[in-house]
């Protein structure tokens, strides 16, 4: 019986206290025609250890995965150095396997490791303050949107479709159920201009955007001022260890995907949804959110979740949402990252994915593609190439490189574009490799 | 015993009212607030706002809950008490005084079913 | 009061206080392409990041010396109720490493991938045989996200046969406060539903109900076992009843412990459920998460799935975008896949073999806690409880000044993480214990023996109580002052 521990001895002794004859007996309240035997139901046989690591291992290799090739697809998840304590941190089972720190005085430990995210990525996004952590990006976006429309009253959000499509199709998704209008407004030429705000809650704008080009935020503001309404900006937390901090351009949420910090890609989850915004709205936040105090009856300092009467369990159909559990297992994961790499290391880690972009860009526009956009980018760029782009893309597989993410799906008259990331991870060598082999694929 | 002054009004939900012309005055009660515990915020509506009789005019909350405020009689709300902003605490400490919460100015005549203190204080155990 | 040994170890310094100006803790990848001029490229730049600066052993005594002032499962026995604190094996987390896994991009192409969609139906297919529902999707992130797919499937549902009047979700009042907050996101307004003095449902009310606003119920939320911890036996017939009147019923499936390989919440009539994979399938909490939502429904629903749906055609898995009536994304990408990389492990583990084992220790631990301890904390209702049961303490506040949560902070000083307390909220000064099969019955004696030694001093010296926990870090906490002077973050000095 794997994990179990009980012998029958065990069961027997238990047995008698209880006055049970067998634990079938302790099941007579489920009606029999809703019972299963055991062993019927139809499922394959149990594995031991040894064997359940060769079958997993088995599976694993079918899959090419970013060692098998060198990543150069973005879209939201970055392929990020991840130092090794980060790891060792996350794995200690202290961490691991605590729950919701409901107890404070037997959780101290986590609390203020919470803490000291919230205070991170506050610094990062250039806000008051941020919660403990939500599911991920995408429905992070949406939630900032629901409360925007709370707290303006207006059941009406404009989005620009220079967000990434997948927060898009989460966003209407989340609208639909509630009842609320998005409005997509185009980009041109990569960045957004016209917003089209009036009679909205919120305008929602990617910074960098979802074409890695950078937005200009102090613009947005303005739009959505002569709206009245709030911006809600998606912001990068490893681009805005370089660029201006969203909160410092005036943004009212920050809200986004803390993956690139010490997280693995690992298919998209488990990721970590990020949210800031502004002490006004503190109120109206939708998670988790952990508060600095004092013992009732000593003079210690402590930590302990606060502003409680905002959640489920406590407001019920009242609540600000109805997220319950978070991801704060990888909001340490992106603990760790940001103070082990710190102000010095962050922000190498921006001006190097700078300079591996540019010198991407450089090399593979000099064997045949184009930068499709005009505009600033940080880390990651659309390329125009004289062929399909999918077709490119699966021909830069079979040599090695997961070159990008072509944008025909998402976007009409885009089949010939692909999206190219360069993190800080990438050398010259793999950059002149992935041109070369571009430059192969394009003749 | 929770103190119930027998010159107000009184609702099952718990607030008092006091009325002064074509002006009443509204809080909660004694068994209201020590029933919350310390009351750390009080969300309060802005003024100009038109009630109905048992709209949801506001909140109180304490640590470990929320109540929700209903409006006892109709009204336009006249003024609210912004001294609750930084000092929640009156509404603990007098709630039938200092912790008054808002001022309504009445489109109607009170409603007759409003309790008096002896009926109330069957309410309030 | 904080007493004895803790008294002498100085209070946890913020990483902040800690930071030196030059110092880095990681080994930064080293950039060998060209210098640029950053300004140029990227516009203005910020010159006001504060983040710490920390050299790499000192933030790994910071994070060490913090772990041990926080209990998590491998510390000791955690039984809080519905949240089914089982062991965490570490074969899960080694899978869970495999580079196979962890280093796949979400947006690769789907033909790169062929282990990882096997994973995600293979998951799917062994919840579809122990639930009995007919499909199972991954998308959701945390059971409530899960729940509320479930109603935005059913909303789906309704619409399309011409019935998007119905608006009301039915609600019992012994709920998980996620169960209205999800109806309230999609759109519905909530109904309390009593239950009787038995721990059922009532049934009379809700038939009541169902006739005065049957034509505008738009689903039951069920918890089957009920967060009493008991079994509905009257199950078959109030999905009947609600079906009768063309409402779905949604199964809350948080105590799916009790039920794996015994029972299947598909084969009772619910239309859907939701699961916590991070619950009943062992995958770690990780202090508060990451969860892990799948759903269960029938085929009805089917058509409504978030896309892609991951299926098998038989000689392979896919991933079908071609949902004309999706109901849309409801997460970034493909769910919680390395949670599912645990899951599936977990399952493997077990196997035909062994699957009711889940069910059938741990509904004998908890009734072994209830009897060992029933003389001094009553059970709530004089029934065998399921996978958790739930004791009162009312009688030491009414008599003696102590409620439950002094009980449960009194046992932090015994070793042990308490309780869950006062939910639900229908029983006064509760304890909702859930053990789990992987507890011994030695730590269970251990801390049944301690519960008594406890209720004991509660009526002896009820203080101590009062004051407890006086051996940990910190005693209880002023959460008063920490709402009134938020203080959510640290600030540099300007």
């Amino acid at each position: 019986m794997p994990y179990v521990p009980h012998t029958e001895l065990d069961t027997q002794e238990m047995l008698a206290v209880i006055g049970a004859k067998s634990i079938d007996e302790l099941f007579r309240e489920i009606p029999a025609n809703l019972r299963v035997a055991p062993g019927a139901l139809n499922l394959p046989p149990a594995l031991d250890e040894q064997r359940l690591m060769a079958h997993l291992t088995e599976i694993a290799s079918k899959n090419i995965d970013c060692t098998k090739m060198t990543c150069f697809l973005g879209a939201g998840i970055y392929d990020r150095y991840v130092p090794a304590t980060v790891g060792a941190v996350i794995s200690r089972g202290e961490f691991l396997t605590a729950y919701t720190p409901y107890q404070p005085e037997a959780s101290q430990g986590y609390l203020q490791t919470i803490y000291e995210f919230q205070t991170m990525i506050s610094e990062l996004y250039g806000m008051d303050l941020a919660n403990a952590s939500m599911y991920d990006g995408a429905t992070s976006m949406a939630e900032a949107a629901i409360m925007a429309t709370g707290i303006k009253n207006v059941d009406r959000v404009v989005v620009s479709d220079a967000v990434h499509p997948h927060y898009r199709e989460v966003l209407a998704t989340y609208c639909w159920s509630i009842g609320v209008e998005v409005v997509t407004t185009p980009s041109i030429d990569g960045v957004t201009k016209d917003w089209n705000a009036d009679g909205s809650a919120c305008i929602i704008v990617q910074y960098p955007n979802f074409f890695g080009c950078i937005e200009d935020l102090a613009a947005a503001r303005k739009a959505a001022d002569e709206a009245g309404a709030l911006l809600v900006v998606v912001a990068d937390p490893v681009a805005c260890a370089l660029l201006r901090s969203p909160g410092s351009l005036g943004a009212d949420v920050v809200v986004g995907e803390g993956q690139p910090m010490g997280i693995a890609m690992g298919l998209g989850g488990p990721v970590v949804g990020l949210f800031a915004t502004k002490k006004e709205f503190v109120r109206h936040i939708p998670g988790r959110i952990v508060g600095k105090t004092k013992e009732a009856h000593g003079d210690r300092p402590g930590y302990v979740m606060t502003l409680r009467t905002r959640e489920q369990d406590i407001r019920r159909e009242k609540a600000t949402s109805n997220i319950c559990t978070n991801e704060a297992l990888m909001a340490l994961a992106a603990t760790v990252y940001m103070i082990a790499l710190g102000k010095n290391g962050m922000t190498q880690v921006a001006t190097s994915s700078v300079r591996n972009t540019q010198y991407a860009i450089s090399a593979l526009t000099s064997v045949g593609a184009k930068v499709k956009f005009g505009g600033k980018v940080f880390g990651e760029f659309v390329l125009s190439l004289p062929k399909n782009a999918t077709v490119v893309r699966d021909a830069m597989i079979a040599k090695g490189f997961l070159a990008g993410l072509p944008l025909g799906g998402y976007y009409e008259g885009m089949e010939n574009d692909l999206l190219v990331a360069v993190t800080e991870i990438r050398t010259k060598a793999q950059i002149d490799a992935f041109a070369a082999a571009m430059k192969e694929v394009l003749a | 015993m929770s103190n119930i002054p027998s010159d107000l009004k009184y609702t099952k939900s718990h607030e008092w009212v006091r009325v002064d012309g074509d002006v009443a005055t509204i809080g909660i009660t004694d068994f209201a607030q020590s029933e919350l515990g310390d009351v750390v915020y009080v969300e309060l509506p802005t003024v100009g706002k038109m009630l109905a009789v048992g709209d949801t005019f506001g909140s109180v909350e304490s640590v470990k809950t929320v109540s929700d405020l209903y409006a006892p009689v109709p009204g336009e709300i006249l003024e609210v008490n912004q001294d609750l902003v930084s000092a929640s605490e009156n509404v603990n400490t007098d709630p039938y005084g200092n912790g008054w919460m808002v001022k309504i100015r009445l489109t109607a005549s009170v409603p007759t079913d409003l309790l008096n203190a002896d009926d109330y204080g069957a309410v309030a155990v | 009061m904080t007493s004895g040994r803790m008294q002498l170890m100085p209070e946890p310094k913020l990483i902040f206080d800690k930071s030196r100006p030059g110092r880095i803790g990681c080994n930064v990848p080293r950039c060998d392409t060209p210098e640029v001029d950053m300004s140029a490229v990227v516009g203005e730049t910020r010159d006001d990041l504060h983040l710490p600066e920390i050299a790499e052993l000192d933030l790994l005594r910071h994070f060490t010396n913090l772990s041990q002032i926080n209990f998590g499962i491998e510390t000791g026995f955690y039984p809080l109720g519905s949240c089914t604190m089982k062991y965490n094996p570490k074969i899960n987390e080694q899978t869970a490493r495999l580079a196979g896994f962890a280093n796949l991009h979400p947006m690769q192409p789907v033909e790169t991938i062929p282990g990882a969609l096997e994973i995600l139906n293979g998951v799917q297919e062994m919840l579809c045989e122990i639930t009995g529902f007919s499909t199972i999707t991954l998308q959701p992130l945390a059971g409530a996200h899960g729940e509320m797919t479930c109603l935005m499937l059913v909303k789906a549902y309704h619409e399309s046969i011409g019935q998007a009047n119905r608006t009301i979700v039915l609600v019992p009042d012994s709920a998980h406060g996620t169960n209205p907050a999800s109806a309230a996101r999609c759109g519905y307004s909530v109904k309390s539903i009593p239950t009787d003095a038995a721990g059922n449902t009532d049934l009379a009310y809700l038939e009541q109900t169902l006739a005065e606003i049957g034509s505008d119920v738009a689903a039951l939320m069920l918890t089957n076992p009920s967060t009493l911890g008991l079994f509905e036996p009257n199950i078959e017939k109030i999905c009947k009843m609600v079906h009768e009147a063309g409402g779905q019923v949604f199964c809350d499936g948080a105590n799916m412990n009790a039920m794996v390989g015994t029972t299947r919440p598909g084969d009772h009539g619910f239309d859907c459920m939701h699961l916590n994979l991070h619950k009943t399938f062992s995958t770690p909490h990780g202090g508060g998460g990451p969860g892990c939502g799948a759903i269960g429904l029938q085929s009805h629903l089917e058509p409504f799935l978030p896309a892609p749906v991951i299926r098998s055609t038989g000689d392979k898995v896919v991933a079908d975008y071609d949902r004309p009536k999706t109901i849309g994304r409801v997460s970034g990408f493909y769910g919680q896949f390395l949670m599912e990389v645990r899951a599936y492990t977990y399952l493997r583990a077990f196997g035909k073999e062994h699957i009711a084992d889940i069910s059938r220790y741990s509904v004998l631990n908890a009734n072994y806690v209830r009897e060992r301890l029933k003389d001094v904390l009553p059970p709530a209702h004089d029934r065998p409880c399921m996978h958790e049961c739930i004791l009162t303490a009312e009688k030491y506040k009414k008599e003696h000044g102590v409620r439950a949560l002094d009980i449960s902070k009194r046992l932090m000083d015994y070793g042990f993480h308490p309780p869950t307390n006062y939910f639900p909220l229908i029983v006064p000064e509760c304890f909702m214990i859930e053990p789990t099969e992987t507890e011994s019955k030695e730590t269970l004696d251990e801390f049944c023996d301690a519960l008594i030694t406890i209720c004991q001093e509660a009526i002896d010296t009820p203080d101590v109580l009062h004051d407890a926990p006086s051996t940990r870090v910190v005693g209880r906490l002023d959460e008063t002052l920490a709402v009134k002077n938020l203080d959510v973050r640290w600030w540099p000095k300007s």
